[in-house]
Formats: C-alpha cells, sequence, structure tokens
C-alpha cells in the first residue's frame, strides 16, 4: 500500500511493513529530549517507575534552555535537578549553559537528529526536527519519563495534511511568512492531531534555517508533526553536521509515494505572498504586513527557536545596516546558541545590533516564554519572532504581541512602529539560491 | 458532580498556568494560579467536584504537564471539551485528570449548571438540564492506562511483565 513518509517511518520503528491513520503503534526511539522545565519532572517520574537505568545513555538529550543562565533560585534548583540527573545517568549529550542553546536548533545543528529518526521531545516545538525528514514531536514529561525508562513510545498513527507550496519566495518573504500563512488559512487547529508534510516547488528555494521554521510552529496550527521528504539540501546540511561534530550515524532518504493518502491538501501561493504579522492574541490571527495597523510599539524581539538562526540574524542585521533604532524602542536580541551567536559575532552582526541600541544577551528562550530577559509589562505592544503571541505568554496578559519574521521585526525596531521592511531598506538582502542552481 | 465553569475555545496551556509558575511542580502551589490569566476568580472559586467545560483545542500550546496537575490540583473532577490538542491530551491521561471530549454536552451546558461525569462510561450528565450525552470513548489502549491511574503505573506494569 502506498504510504507516506511519516506512515514509513513509524513502520520502521514499530517492525511492521506498514501503518495506517489511527492505529496506535509503539515505536522505538532514536533521539529523546528534555529542557531544564520539563527534564526534572521527567527524572522524578523516572524514578517512580522503579527502573535502575535509562535505556541508552547515547540516545538521551538534556538541554538547559529555558530559565538560563537561572533567573532565580527556583530555577536554579531545576537547573541543579537535571544536571544531578545527567551525572547520575552518565548521560552523554547533556548541554549547560554556554555549551548549547535552545534545543531545537541546537540538536540538528549537533547532528544529532537524523532523516528517518522518531525523535520524542519534553517539549512542544519539538516537531521542528521534522524539516531534517525526521518524525518529531512534542510530550509531556512523564511521556518522555517513560522513554527514558523503556526507550519506546506508544503513538497514534497520525493522519497527514499535505501543503503545497508554489512559486519562488518574493523578497523580503521567507519560511515564518509561508507557515503564518498556512495557519491564517488553516486555523489554530486546522491540523490537530495531524502530520504537516510541506510539499512543493517553493521548498527546493527555501534554505534549512527556513526549513526550520516550518516546521517548528506544526502545532501552532494543532499538528502532531512537521514533515519534509529530505533532497539534496537537507543530505547536504546533515553530512556536513556529521563532519564538524564527529557523529557519523546512517540514515535513510525517504519520501511519500505519489499515490499516498492525505487527509487534506492546502495550497499556498508563494509567489503572491507578503511578509506577514499575526495580531495578537492567536497565530491564526495573521494577515500581510501591508493590513497591519502601524502601532507604536514598546519592545522588539529577535530570538526563539522560530527565527533565531544566522539566516534570520543576517536579514535583521541587513535591514538595520548602519540605523540606530527608534529611542523609545527597547530591542532585544537572542542568538539561538553558541554556534549561532559565534558565528553571528564573526560576521560582525551582534556588533552591528549592539551599536543601533539592541541588548544582544547569551543563548537562552527568554523573553519568548516571558521567563526573563525581556517579560512584558501592562499593555506593552511587542513585535516578536517568536511562534506564540497567546494572552500572558511573554509577560502581563493586557501586553500585546505581534508575531513577524526578522526583517519586520528589525524595520520595527528602526522606525518605532510596525512596517514593512522595504519602508526602511528598500533593497532586500540576498537569500538561499533555489537548489538546481546549487552545486 | 459539581458547578461548571465554562470556556470557550483555544484555551492553551499559558493561561492554564503562566510560565511565571513554572518553577515548581506541586500540585497544590499549581493551583493557587490555575486559569489565573483567563478568569481571576477561577482558583479562588472553584470547589472540589466542578468540572471544566470548554470549546475545540483545550490545552493548546507549550507541552508543560504542569497544566493537567494545575487543574487536577484545584479538585475538579473532570475536563469536558468539543476536543483536545494532542499534547494536552497525553497529559492528562499520564498524569490521571480526568478529560472526556464531548461536543454536544459542550454545547448544551452552560456556567453554573450541576453536571456529572464518569469517565468510565464516558457520560456526560447534566441535572440542571436533565440531560445525559455520550462522550467520545477512548481506544482500550488509551483506557488501560486510565485505569492503572496513568502512565507511571503502567510502565511499571510493563516493565514488570518483562522481567
Ligand atoms: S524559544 Fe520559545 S517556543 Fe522555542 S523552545 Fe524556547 S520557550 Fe519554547
Amino acid at each position: 500500500m502506498a504510504q507516506t513518509i511519516t506512515e514509513k517511518i513509524l513502520a520502521a520503528h514499530a517492525g511492521r511493513q506498514e501503518v495506517r491513520p489511527g492505529e496506535i503503534v509503539m515505536c522505538r526511539v532514536d533521539l529523546a529530549m528534555a529542557n531544564d522545565v520539563t527534564a526534572p519532572a521527567a527524572a522524578d517520574a523516572f524514578a517512580r517507575m522503579g527502573v535502575p537505568s535509562v535505556w541508552d545513555r547515547s540516545k538521551i538529550a538534556l538541554v538547559a534552555s529555558h530559565f538560563v543562565p537561572a533567573k532565580d533560585i527556583a530555577s536554579a534548583k531545576l537547573m541543579t535537578r537535571m544536571r544531578a540527573f545527567a551525572i547520575e545517568h552518565d548521560i552523554e549529550h547533556f548541554f549547560e549553559v554556554g555549551r548549547g542553546g535552545i534545543e531545537h536548533i541546537l540538536l540538528p545543528e549537533e547532528a544529532l537528529t537524523l532523516p528517518g529518526d522518531i525523535v520524542i521531545g519534553a517539549d512542544s516545538h519539538s516537531c521542528t526536527y521534522g524539516a531534517l525528514g525526521c518524525f518529531s514531536t512534542g510530550v509531556g514529561s512523564t511521556d518522555l519519563g517513560a522513554v527514558m525508562a523503556t526507550g519506546e513510545i506508544w503513538l497514534r498513527v497520525p493522519e497527514t495534511i499535505k501543503i503545497v507550496y508554489s512559486g519562488a519566495p518574493p523578497a523580503w518573504v521567507i519560511g515564518k511568512d509561508l507557515i503564518l500563512s498556512v495557519i491564517a488559512a488553516i486555523g489554530d487547529d486546522g491540523a490537530r492531531y495531524m502530520a504537516m508534510e510541506h510539499t512543493g516547488d517553493t521548498i527546493a528555494h527555501l534554505s534549512m534555517d527556513s526549513r526550520l521554521t516550518l516546521t517548528n510552529m506544526a502545532i501552532e496550527a494543532g499538528g502532531k508533526s512537521g514533515v519534509i521528504a529530505p533532497d539534496r539540501r537537507t543530505v547536504d546540511y546533515v553530512r556536513e553536521r556529521q563532519a564538524a561534530t564527529g557523529r557519523s550515524r546512517d540514515f535513510p532518504v525517504l519520501s511519500s509515494d505519489p499515490d499516498a493518502d492525505y487527509a487534506g491538501e492546502v495550497a499556498i501561493d508563494v509567489a503572491s505572498l507578503e511578509p506577514m504579522v499575526a495580531r495578537p492574541s492567536l497565530p491564526s490571527r495573521a494577515v500581510p504586513v501591508g493590513e497591519v495597523e502601524r502601532v507604536k510599539v514598546d519592545q522588539v524581539f529577535i530570538g526563539s527557536c522560530t527565527n533565531a538562526r544566522i539566516e534570520d540574524l543576517r536579514i535583521a542585521a541587513h535591514v538595520i545596516g548602519d540605523e540606530s533604532f527608534s529611542p523609545h524602542v527597547r530591542v532585544m536580541v537572542i542568538p539561538a546558541t553558541q554556534r549561532v551567536w559565534q558565528q553571528a559575532n564573526e560576521e560582525g552582526l551582534l556588533e552591528r545590533f549592539s551599536r543601533a541600541g539592541a541588548s544582544v544577551s547569551a543563548p537562552t528562550c527568554g523573553a519568548c516564554l516571558g521567563a526573563h530577559m525581556g517579560v512584558l509589562g501592562p499593555g506593552e505592544v511587542c513585535v516578536s519572532t517568536s511562534n506564540r503571541n497567546y494572552v500572558g505568554r511573554m509577560g502581563d496578559p493586557s501586553a500585546q504581541v505581534y508575531l513577524a519574521n526578522p526583517a519586520v521585526a528589525a524595520a520595527t525596531a528602526v522606525a518605532g512602529e510596525l512596517v514593512h521592511p522595504a519602508e526602511v531598506r528598500p533593497n532586500p538582502p540576498e537569500m538561499a539560491r533555489p537548489l538546481m542552481e546549487v552545486g | 458532580m459539581g458547578a461548571v465553569w465554562k470556556y470557550g475555545d483555544s484555551v492553551d496551556t499559558d493561561v492554564i498556568i503562566p510560565a511565571r509558575y513554572l518553577t515548581t511542580t506541586d500540585e497544590a502551589e499549581l493551583a493557587k494560579h490555575a486559569m489565573e490569566d483567563l478568569d481571576e476568580t477561577f482558583a479562588s472559586g472553584v470547589r472540589p467536584g466542578d468540572v471544566v467545560v470548554a470549546g475545540a483545542n483545550f490545552g493548546c500550546g507549550s507541552s508543560r504537564e504542569h497544566a493537567p496537575i494545575a487543574l487536577k490540583g484545584t479538585g475538579v473532577s473532570a475536563v469536558v471539551a468539543s476536543s483536545f490538542a494532542r499534547i494536552f491530551f497525553r497529559n492528562a491521561i499520564n498524569t490521571g485528570l480526568a478529560i472526556v471530549t464531548c461536543p454536544e454536552a459542550v454545547a448544551a451546558t452552560d456556567a453554573g449548571d450541576e453536571v456529572e461525569v464518569d469517565v468510565a462510561t464516558g457520560q456526560v450528565r447534566n441535572l440542571t438540564k436533565n440531560q445525559t450525552f455520550e462522550a467520545e470513548a477512548l481506544p482500550d489502549f488509551i483506557m488501560d492506562i486510565v485505569r492503572r491511574g496513568g502512565l507511571v503505573e503502567w510502565v511499571k506494569s510493563r516493565v514488570g511483565a518483562d522481567a
């Protein structure tokens, strides 16, 4: 029977020839991940399961990302608990603050998530890794504890919704704008329980950074996972990361059968897209930037697992040029990982942000979840490159958050009000070349 | 049996329990702040046995298990929703918060109604309106986890069986 890439991966990990949507299957897990918020509870659940040791110390990643560097004593205790567990079980991939960053950008960089894998993360944006052509999804701490104990997880085989993008992205349009327009089209639960498979000729135009943004926000449409079948760019990226990290696990390159069954199909005409902005307080309230009120903003946040990769920082720096930020806007720039930070530093981007008037800090989730490093006060307006603008997400419940790509965010920081990036910088940045022209 | 607290669609985990309280997993502590950004009266007014009734996509957003734990800590007997976001669904099953999917009951129920929920049979009874609804049945596999009281006990039973 014809199968989707998601069904093929699940079948391979359940020891089956094929699986069907709706079935519940037990699957082998290739990598289990938890962060400083979810790992302590996962460690507690693990302890209560009465298993003496973790199933495989080399297949667990523990990442300090959310409340680090520790923002208070209570969060320091979470880190202490996670570190103690990592030491007790000799966890191979333990990333302290200063050695890692935000997990969803870190793990692909570290070549720990590969095409064809099943990755289970105790964080809802664990769907991000699917950009590499694996099945990855988020769970809670107890589920993760069970994976650490057994190396397996029960999964309901999801239906797949197929997103078909067509055309070359116009100037200023990146992965963020594509996924916001999908969520606007299908709604906050339009892909509930489903795998979102991103396809179409546009994919060849997208960098790996942009592709990771597409799969990152599957959860904002209620999706279980996001997936993009690997192409040459994916394989080159994975090999490059394997060479850089000295990790060399084999991986399959899978794709959906042409006659596979889909629960639905959504067509996105990328060639006619504009940068998108999601109004408060739902990601599905996304509209083209030209239709959004020119609201005065108090804070701009360029960070998070959605848009704090090197491509994002380059775009933001391009828009800023030699300008300074509007005097009434507070600007926070938080590169996603140590590697992104170092690269941005070498390219002079961090200095440019700093000179323009931004607070540039060490990798952390920080302001994205209203934890620290830029919590919003009552009634404040923020343009953020992150993925969620829910009530209270970034601080006070009366704060208003607009989600946008890094070009819009940077232009807004310069202008002091929400604007199209071309108003600040008429010439767009150079983007990834389409695949057929590569190499 | 208890009184109904009624909410709309897409009640997300950031309002069920805001990130500023995630430095603890203590049920009683989390319960003090349950739903506070959505409904300030909930945490202080909710009584053991009360029922949360909400629209579609309940529990969307972050994977924080603190969300079902906070609700469980308030003593609510169940959450009835038109649909649940999947991570919240798993977390509720795993941590023993009673949940049922029943759009008909949600449509017919108002805040303050007296409601009784039987998770085992999937029945939702609205005593105020004298109506009974059948919730969506859970697969046997998941009912097995529910019957054992959550995932920890379920894993224990499996690990024990393997030994
Ligand atoms: S950056 Fe934001 S969305 Fe991403 S993992 Fe951190 S808190 Fe979650």
